[in-house]
Order: C-alpha cells, then structure tokens, then sequence
C-alpha cells in the first residue's frame, strides 16, 4: 500500500509502559535527560507516569522512585515542543488523579479499561474531555475479542467523549491480520473526527509489523518506546518504526538520528535487563499474556519454584486480565503446592 | 415476638437478593419494596412473595413508613441518590442501612466493629462497599496484632456481577473502600484497587489483602488471627475461604481469599454482592434486636 505523505503521531512509552522493566524505578534525573532527548528529536507525544498510570503506586504493583506529580512537575517544563500525556486506569486511579496531571500541565489523557469494560471509564473521559484536554480511550487486551466486539466498546469510549480511540495489544499477541480486522472496522465505523491509535508489544517480534498494519488501515497514533524499553518483550522500537516509516515514506517529523540516539545512549545504559523475546516473553505473545506479568512471574518462580512459563499459562487459562498481578502470586503457591502433593504421592 | 419491618429501596439484583436473605431471618420481615420502573422484575418477584411495592421511588413508601410499621430501610441503589433517600426516611423515624457506598453515616463492618454500633443510636450505617466488606476483615486481622502503616486490597469480581452503577462511578468504590480500610480496618494508610474480569465462566470474587506492618510480622500471632477471622466472616457468609497465604515477605503480609455466595438470587459467583447483602442482613438483626430490646428507637423529626 502506498503511504507516501500520510502523517501519523508517534507516542513515546518509555517513560511510562519501559516503568515496567525498570520496576518503576526510573530515576527523576534519568527521566528529565530521556525527556529532553525525546523533546530533541522531535517526537511529539510522551507518556510519563507509574507503568500502570496514575495512582499505581502500589505493593501490587510496586511502589515507584517518586510519585507521578514529582515526575510530570519535573519532566513537563524541559519540554520545548515534547507534550506530555498520562494513563489513567479507572480501578486503580481516580478523577482526583487526573485533576493532578491537568493541573501539572500534561496535554493528553488516556483512560484505558479492559476491552469489554468501557462503561467503567465514562467518569474519567467525561471529565477530562470537559477540562478540554486530548481526550483518548484505550482498550487493553484488544485481542481477546473479535473487531465488532471492540467496536461497540470503542463507540461507548466516543459517546464519553473519547477524540481517539486505541486498540491495545497488551499481551503482544496480535498477528497483523488481526489488527487490519479492528483498525479496519474501526476506521469504517467511527466518526471520521475520531482518530485511531495501536499499542503493540514485541513479545511475537510483531511490533512494527502490527504498526504499518494499523497505519495501512488508517490509524493515526502509534505507540512505540525508545529501544523498546516497555513490558514484556518491549513495546514497538521507536527507532525501527521511525527508520521503516522514513523508508516507506509516512511522515513522523521525528528525526532517526537523534531518536537512536536516545535508545544507545540514553536508555541502553540504565537497562536492568535486556528488553529480549526471551522464553517467558516469548509466552505472553504466544498464550495472549499482559506483557506486565513478566517480572512478577519471574520473581514468583525464583520464590516459589514453579517456572515463570508455566505460571504464565495458567494465567492465561485462567483468564486474568490486565491488573491482576496479585493472582501471581496465588497462583504460584498453588501450584508449588500441588508440585509437592504430587511428588509426596509419587 | 413480631418481627421487625423493614422496607428494601431499590428493586435490582442487590435488592432482591437482600429481599430472600429478609425473609429467612427470624427477627426482620420485609415488608416493602420499592422500586423506579413498573416494568421491574424485582418488584414482580417481590408482589408475588407477598411485600408491598411502588414504583415511585422513596416518595411511594413515605405515606406508608408509619402505619406499616417500617422501622428499617436498605438502600441498595446508588451513592448519587443516597443522600436523598436517607433524609427522607430518617426524618419519619426510619434507620437506614445504606448498601451504596455513599458513606453519609458511619462504615460498619459487622465482624470488626458491629457491637460498637449498639446504643450509639446512628440513624444511618454505611457498609462500605463489596471489596471493603471482603477485605477489611482480614486487614483488622493483622491490625489486632500489630501495627500496620498501609493496607492494600485488590478485589476482582466478575464483570457479570458489577451492575451500571458501581460501573458508571467506580472512583466512589475505591474512595469509600479505600477510606474505611484505613479507618475500619486499622492501618495508618488504605488503599483499594478493583478489577473487573469479564473471564466466562464467570470467576468467583477474588481479594488480595497486603499489609505493611511496622515491625517484622508477628507470623505465628497473624496466622490464627487470621484463621479465627476466617471462621467469624464464615458465620453469615459460608462462602469466605482463605486460598492462599498468609504470605510473609520482610514487613509484607498478604493474604488471598475467595467469597463465594450462597446463590439465593444471585450467582453463586457474585460473592461480592452476597456479601453486601449478608453483611446488611446481618447488621440489620442486630439492630433489630437493639429496637426489639426497647433500647434503639428513633422518633420522627417535628414536621
């Protein structure tokens, strides 16, 4: 398909999904020189908050280096041209979050929900399309449910007040036909008004595939992290998407030089752990597992015994959804415990 | 001895299922239900199991509070009309059991602080919500033993159980929750988070319950703290079961319970919901007993 001219929005993560990896610990100083690096390189949209959004602060999900208004009062006023968003996830934070990064001078909301649970985000993408701000809906764990699904759920996010809608591969489980069907359907369906946004994770290698896919059927934000520094697997690299745009000829006024740069230099360096498709990466992709679930499985399997593969099959057996990373736990006692019955009867 | 009259506002799911847990208690009758839409189910199932109905909301029951006897009302419907309700009905006399999570009166929760809402004459209790009924219990656990400086819940119910009104306000769910975790449940700082899992078949409700205590835990003192909590929770809610835990991790504690319930009207999954109603009921009796006793009554305000 010739995308030769069309313009897309390049939405950074690092800062807030890369939370993930860093267990929520980046730095303040880390986070104002990436910030800066991003702002340089012209990307436009970066999100900075907890990896699970405001209010996640949390022994569920762990308790971050500082507290999302520390971080958006420090990083927003280096930004010359750089805005800067916030996740909100409604269960976990509230409206008075959101007041808080409004009143911090972030330009973009989004309030992400399960896919099939848009209804429990009309307070949230009421009142922040009311405060005037760019007001998204993201539906997480889209690949759970077939495109007319989500399209219903999409259209409550819009009845709310929603100005663009997401399809959010969590788990890295999309393969890019799946994501023609709901961007497709979506960009048919919605108000032409409405802009389509895609969220990958890199856990099937799918990431920038996924992107094209979703840009080729008409979205128009992309979210990807420098050097991929996300959940999981990581999210879509910045850098190849941008090197792949420019050779395909879609416009992301981000410069590549400088958006490697900010990979190489700035994030490489403050990596706990190589953001890699290793096998337990590799399972969230393949079983449709939240990407966020990786290190909680990992520390669960050096605790209890049981391999984080496995942990991360039952999960998905079970059904969980993002947000649940306290079933880890459980679900890790109980099969160790089950190991032992087994192994005392073998 | 004749039994207390109470009056169920709200005639959904909730209403109904506190409207069977009613009639097998041996001190409440449920006398009225009300209900918004002529249309409803509940209040059918209600006419045909003998209650009087209306379908004009509190103002339907109010000429009728007196010469029916009404004593206590469940609210069962939003935290948005709560407040409302309340005053209408605590002005002729009526104590208001409230099962939004509005929290206009005080949080009850009835294992931990129950029968110290007796002789304080409150004209209005507040359950908290279905997480803070589940959870605080096991955070008082702790808490008796040792000094906790933050408790955190996370509730996953299924989708199928969270009606339109927690969904279309779930920032008051976790405000109220949150609030009496602290309050109710004795940490110095609460916090809740709830998921809704749309998994089929639907999941049983789910909680995890950290603590962070002050000193390192005090595991074995914890342990049958939380055990005997167990079994007190069990006595209206045989469904309450400790699945895992509790887990000890430096000043970590936490705990993980499943509320399965008992399936009167709503689906044996939806423990949440039978817990509010369970715990309702349960606070209701006790109530019952304080106005049966002659030491509760409340006069109606002078017009």
């Amino acid at each position: 398909m010739n995308l030769k001219g069309v313009k897309i929005k390049v939405h950074e993560m690092s800062l807030r999904d890369g939370m993930h990896p860093k267990r929520h610990r980046i730095s303040l100083e880390q986070m104002q020189t990436i910030a800066k690096g991003v702002d340089a390189a012209g990307v436009p949209l970066l999100e900075v908050t907890h990896g699970d959004g405001l209010g996640g602060s949390s022994v569920n999900y762990g308790f971050p280096a500082h507290t999302d208004q520390e971080y958006l009062r420090g990083v927003i006023p280096l930004l010359k041209k750089t805005q800067v968003s916030a996740l909100l996830l409604p269960g976990i934070g509230t409206v008075d979050h959101l007041r808080m990064a409004a009143d911090c001078g972030v330009t973009t909301i989004r309030v992400a929900t399960h896919c099939t649970e848009a209804d429990v985000s009309e307070q949230h993408i009421g009142l922040s399309r009311k405060m005037g701000l760019d007001t998204v809906g993201f539906l997480m764990m889209a690949h759970m449910i077939p495109a007319e699904k989500i399209l219903e759920q999409a259209r409550l996010m819009e009845s709310y007040g929603a100005n663009c809608i997401y399809v959010t591969d969590s788990a890295g489980y999309m393969l890019p036909d799946d994501v023609r069907a709901r961007i497709g359907l979506l960009r048919e369906k919605l108000k032409p008004e409405t802009e389509i946004g895609f969220h990958g994770h890199h856990n099937l290698s799918m990431g920038v595939a996924n992107s094209v896919a979703a840009i080729e059927e008409g979205a128009r934000r992309v979210d990807a992290a420098c050097a991929g520094l996300g959940a999981g697997a990581g999210n879509t690299p910045t850098e190849v998407l941008v090197a792949v745009c420019n050779r395909m000829g879609i416009d992301t006024g981000i410069d590549l030089f400088k958006v490697s740069d900010v990979a190489e230099d700035l994030i490489q360096p403050i990596l706990d752990n190589p953001i890699r498709i290793d096998r337990d990466a590799l399972t969230l992709g393949y079983a449709g597992v939240y990407s966020s679930f990786l290190l909680f499985a990992k520390r669960a399997e050096a605790r209890y015994g049981v391999p984080a593969r496995e942990i991360l099959l039952e999960l998905g057996r079970r059904g969980m959804v993002g947000g649940q990373e306290d079933m880890i736990e459980d679900a890790a006692i109980t099969m160790s415990k089950e190991r032992a019955k087994t192994r005392a009867t073998a | 001895m004749q039994k207390i009259k109470c009056a169920i506002i709200g005639s959904g799911n909730i209403g109904t299922d506190l409207m069977y847990k009613l009639r097998r208690s041996p001190i409440l009758e449920p006398a009225w239900m009300v209900g918004i839409e002529a249309a409803s189910e509940g209040l059918a199932r209600a006419k045909a199991l003998g209650l009087k109905t209306t379908d004009q909301g509190v103002d339907g029951l109010l000429p009728h509070v007196k010469k029916d006897g009404v004593r206590i009302a469940f609210d069962a419907t939003s935290a948005y009309v709560h407040k409302d309700n309340s005053d209408k009905l605590t002005r002729l006399g009526v104590m208001m059991i409230d099962l939004t999570p509005a929290a206009v009166g005080p949080y009850c929760v009835p294992p931990i602080n129950l029968k110290a809402h007796a002789g304080r004459r409150e004209p209005n209790v507040n359950m908290v919500t279905c997480g803070g009924q589940a959870t605080i219990p096991m955070v008082y656990a702790v808490s008796r033993v040792q000094k906790v400086k933050y408790a955190e819940i996370v509730a996953t119910v299924a989708s199928k159980s969270v009606g339109p009104g927690t969904r279309k306000n779930i920032d008051e769910f976790t405000r109220t929750t949150a609030g009496a975790v602290a309050k109710i449940g004795g940490a110095d700082e609460g916090k809740a988070i709830i998921v809704i899992n749309p998994a089929e078949p639907p999941l049983i409700m789910r909680d995890t319950i950290h603590c962070l205590t002050k000193e390192l835990p005090k595991q074995a003192e914890i342990e049958a703290s939380v055990h005997a909590m167990i079994a007190e929770v069990q006595k209206y809610v045989p469904g309450y079961r400790l699945k895992n835990g509790p887990v000890f991790d430096g000043n970590r504690v936490t705990t993980f319970i499943e509320v399965e319930g008992l399936g009167d009207f709503l689906p044996k999954y939806a423990g949440n919901l039978d817990i509010m109603t369970a715990s309702a009921t349960r606070a209701a009796e006790m109530f019952a007993e304080e106005m049966r006793a002659g030491r509760l009554s409340f006069e109606p305000a002078l017009a």
